[in-house]
C-alpha cells in the first residue's frame, strides 16, 4: 500500500515536471533570457573591435540627440491621441450593439464590425494608401466634387496616421466595450430616468463607472499596440511618420548598431509597460482580468 | 439612451447615420482594394479602365505578371503557410500543456508563472523581436566560438521567425484553453475513474474531447496571427520572405495591382475560415 503510494507520488510529480518543462522552456529561452541580454546589451560601449565596456552611454546618447527624444515623445503623443480618437468613435458602435440593436441584428452588427480585422493589416493599409495617395481615390473625387482644383496629396500627414492606427485599433476597443456594456442593467438606467437625470448625467454618473474596466482594457491594448505599431506608420507617413519603432529598425537592422537599438527597445519597452501598470491602477484592476476581457 | 426610454426622431436618425457612416469607414479601404484588383491598368488607382483578370492570370509575355504566375509572391505565401503550421502545431500543444499546468496542479511560484504566461501580450512586437534576434546570435556566436560549429538556425531566417511569433500567439492559445478547462466537470473524470478506466484513458476520452472546441478555436487564431504577423518577423527575417514581409517591400516600392490581387485571396481566404468558425461556435452552442 505505501509503495503504491509512493508510486502515486513520483507519477505526479512525474505529469508536474513534464508539464512545467515546456513552459519554463518558453517563457526563459524566449521571454526572461533574451529580455536579460537585451538589458545587458544597452549597458554597454563598444571601445575597440569585439571589447565591450559597460556604460550608459547609449542612454545618454537618447537623451543628448533630440531627434532620439523628439520621436519619442511624438510617438507616446499620438498614440494616446490615436487611443482617445478611437475610444470616442468605439463607444457609440458599442453602445447600440450592446443596448439598442436587439437580438439577431446586435449579433450581426457585432460580427460585420469584427470581420475587417480578420483580415491582414497589410491588405488595409493598402486600401488606405489607394485611397489616399495623390493619384487615389478621395483626392480624384475632391477634384470631381470641384473641391480642390489639383488632386492633394492625402498621404503622408500626421492626421493620415492617425487614420490609419485608428483604423486597425477599433476592433480591440469594441470588443471589451461590448463585454462591458451588455453587463449594465437597464434598469438601473431606467430608474435614473425616472428620477429625472438627463442622457449627460447618466452616461457620467452610470454607464462609465460601470464600464470603466472595459474602456481601461480596450485603452490598455490600443494604446500599447499603436506604440509597437510599424507598418502603419511608416506606409501612411512615409518619410516622415518619424515613429519609434522605426528608430529601433534602423538602429538594429540598417546600421548594426544592436547597443544603442536595445537601449531604444528597453526604453520603448519601459514606456508601455508604465502606461498598463498607470491604467490598471486608475481602474484598479488587475492584470491578468484586464488580459482575459480583450 | 436604450429602447424602454422615450428617444427623439432625430436621436435614431443620428444613430442610423452614425452606423451607416461606420461601416463605409470600416469597409471602404476593403473594397477599393478587391476593386482595383481588376482595373486594366499598370497601377491600383482610378481612373477605371475597364475590367480585367491580367492581375490574377497574366504572364510575362503580356507584360503583366498576375498573381498566379508570380512565382515569388506564390513562394512567399507558401513560406507564411509553413510558418504558420509551425506556430500553430507548436502553440497548440504547448498551450494545452499549459491549460493543465495551471488548471489542474498546484506547485510553489504558480502566481508569478501565470503572471509571466501573460507578459507576452504587453511586449511591443518589435521588441520580442529584437530580443529574440540578440540571444540567438550571442548563443550562436558562443557556439561557434566554443565548438567551432556554426549554428545557422539561430541566425535571421524562418526557424527564428517561428520561434518569435510562438512566443507571444502561445500565451493566448493558454488563455483561450485555460478557460474552456476551467469550466469543465471534473465529476465526469471521477466517474470514469471509479468505472475503471486508466488516466490514459480518461485523458483520451473525456477531457481532451471536452477541449476540442478551444483547441480548434486557438488552432485558428494561431495560424491566422502568424500568418499576418509583421512586427516581430521583421526583425527575424532573413532571406525567405513571408507574405507580409514582401508585401511590405513591394508597397514601399509603389505596386502593381498584383497586390490587390493577393490580397483579395486573402481577404477571401479569412472570410471563409471566420464563417466556418463562426458556424462551429453556433453549432456548439446549439449542441
Amino acid at each position: 500500500m505505501s509503495d503504491a503510494a509512493a508510486g502515486g507520488r513520483w507519477s505526479r510529480r512525474l505529469v508536474l515536471a513534464l508539464l512545467l518543462a515546456p513552459a519554463l522552456l518558453w517563457l526563459l529561452t524566449l521571454i526572461i533570457l533574451p529580455h536579460a541580454d537585451l538589458a545587458v546589451l544597452s549597458f554597454r560601449e563598444r571601445v575597440a573591435p569585439r571589447e565591450y565596456a559597460p556604460s550608459l552611454a547609449q542612454y545618454r546618447t537618447f537623451f543628448g540627440e533630440p531627434l532620439y527624444w523628439h520621436v519619442f515623445v511624438r510617438t507616446a503623443f499620438m498614440s494616446a491621441i490615436a487611443t482617445l480618437v478611437t475610444l470616442l468613435l468605439a463607444f457609440p458602435i458599442a453602445w447600440i450593439i450592446a443596448k439598442l440593436a436587439r437580438g439577431r441584428m446586435s449579433a450581426l452588427l457585432f460580427v460585420v464590425c469584427l470581420i475587417p480585422f480578420w483580415v491582414s493589416e497589410t491588405v488595409r493599409t493598402l486600401g488606405w494608401m489607394i485611397l489616399l495617395r495623390e493619384s487615389g481615390v478621395l483626392p480624384a473625387i475632391l477634384v470631381h466634387l470641384g473641391l480642390t482644383a489639383q488632386p492633394v496629396e492625402l498621404l503622408y500627414h500626421d492626421a493620415t496616421i492617425l487614420v490609419g492606427l485608428v483604423y486597425t485599433s477599433l476592433l480591440f476597443m469594441v470588443v471589451p466595450l461590448v463585454g462591458s456594456l451588455e453587463s449594465l442593467d437597464n434598469s438601473l438606467i431606467e430608474a435614473a430616468y425616472d428620477l429625472g437625470a438627463k442622457g449627460w448625467s447618466i452616461l457620467r454618473t452610470i454607464v462609465i463607472p460601470h464600464a470603466a474596466p472595459g474602456i481601461t482594457a480596450g485603452c490598455i491594448v490600443v494604446f500599447m499596440l499603436t506604440l509597437g505599431n510599424y507598418l502603419t506608420p511608416t506606409l501612411l507617413g512615409g518619410k516622415n511618420s518619424l515613429w519609434f519603432t522605426e528608430q529601433i529598425y534602423t538602429q538594429f537592422i540598417t546600421r548594426f548598431n544592436w547597443e544603442q537599438g536595445a537601449a531604444f527597445g528597453f526604453l520603448l519597452l519601459a514606456l508601455s509597460t508604465a502606461m498598463v501598470w498607470l491604467g490598471l491602477k486608475l481602474s484598479g484592476q488587475r492584470f491578468s482580468d484586464v488580459m482575459r476581457r480583450v | 439612451m436604450i429602447p424602454s426610454l422615450p428617444r427623439p426622431a432625430w436621436l435614431r436618425a443620428a444613430t442610423g447615420l452614425y452606423v451607416g457612416a461606420f461601416l463605409v469607414f470600416l469597409f471602404l479601404p476593403l473594397t477599393v482594394v478587391a476593386v482595383f484588383a481588376f482595373n486594366n491598368a499598370p497601377y491600383p488607382a482610378p481612373p477605371w479602365h475597364g475590367f480585367t483578370l491580367d492581375w490574377f492570370l497574366g504572364n510575362e509575355a503580356e507584360g503583366r505578371v498576375g498573381l498566379f504566375r508570380d512565382t515569388e509572391l506564390l513562394g512567399s505565401i507558401w513560406t507564411s503557410c509553413t510558418v504558420a503550421l509551425w506556430v500553430t502545431g507548436l502553440s497548440v500543444v504547448v498551450g494545452t500543456a499549459n491549460a493543465f499546468l495551471m488548471e489542474r496542479e498546484k506547485f510553489p511560484g504558480k502566481g508569478v508563472l501565470s503572471m509571466l504566461m501573460l507578459t507576452p501580450l504587453v511586449i511591443p512586437g518589435v521588441i520580442l523581436g529584437i530580443s529574440i534576434l540578440a540571444f540567438a546570435s550571442r548563443l550562436a556566436d558562443l557556439c561557434s566560438d566554443l565548438f567551432g560549429f556554426d549554428a545557422d538556425f539561430l541566425r535571421p531566417g524562418l526557424p527564428l521567425v517561428v520561434l518569435g511569433q510562438f512566443s507571444y500567439i502561445v500565451a493566448i492559445a493558454t488563455l483561450t484553453i485555460s478557460a474552456r478547462l476551467k469550466r469543465f466537470d471534473r465529476s465526469l473524470e471521477d466517474a470514469a475513474l471509479n468505472l475503471g478506466a486508466s488516466h490514459m484513458a480518461v485523458l483520451w476520452n473525456i477531457t481532451l474531447p471536452y477541449l476540442r472546441p478551444a483547441i480548434i478555436g486557438s488552432a485558428a487564431i494561431a495560424f491566422l496571427m502568424s500568418f499576418e504577423n509583421f512586427n516581430t518577423t521583421l526583425m527575424l527575417v532573413g532571406s525567405d520572405a513571408p507574405l507580409t514581409i514582401m508585401m511590405y517591400g513591394r508597397m514601399r516600392e509603389g505596386a502593381t495591382p498584383v497586390l490587390n490581387a493577393v490580397s483579395l485571396f486573402l481577404m477571401t481566404a479569412s472570410a471563409v475560415l471566420a464563417l466556418t468558425l463562426l458556424r462551429r461556435g453556433k453549432s456548439a452552442q446549439a449542441s
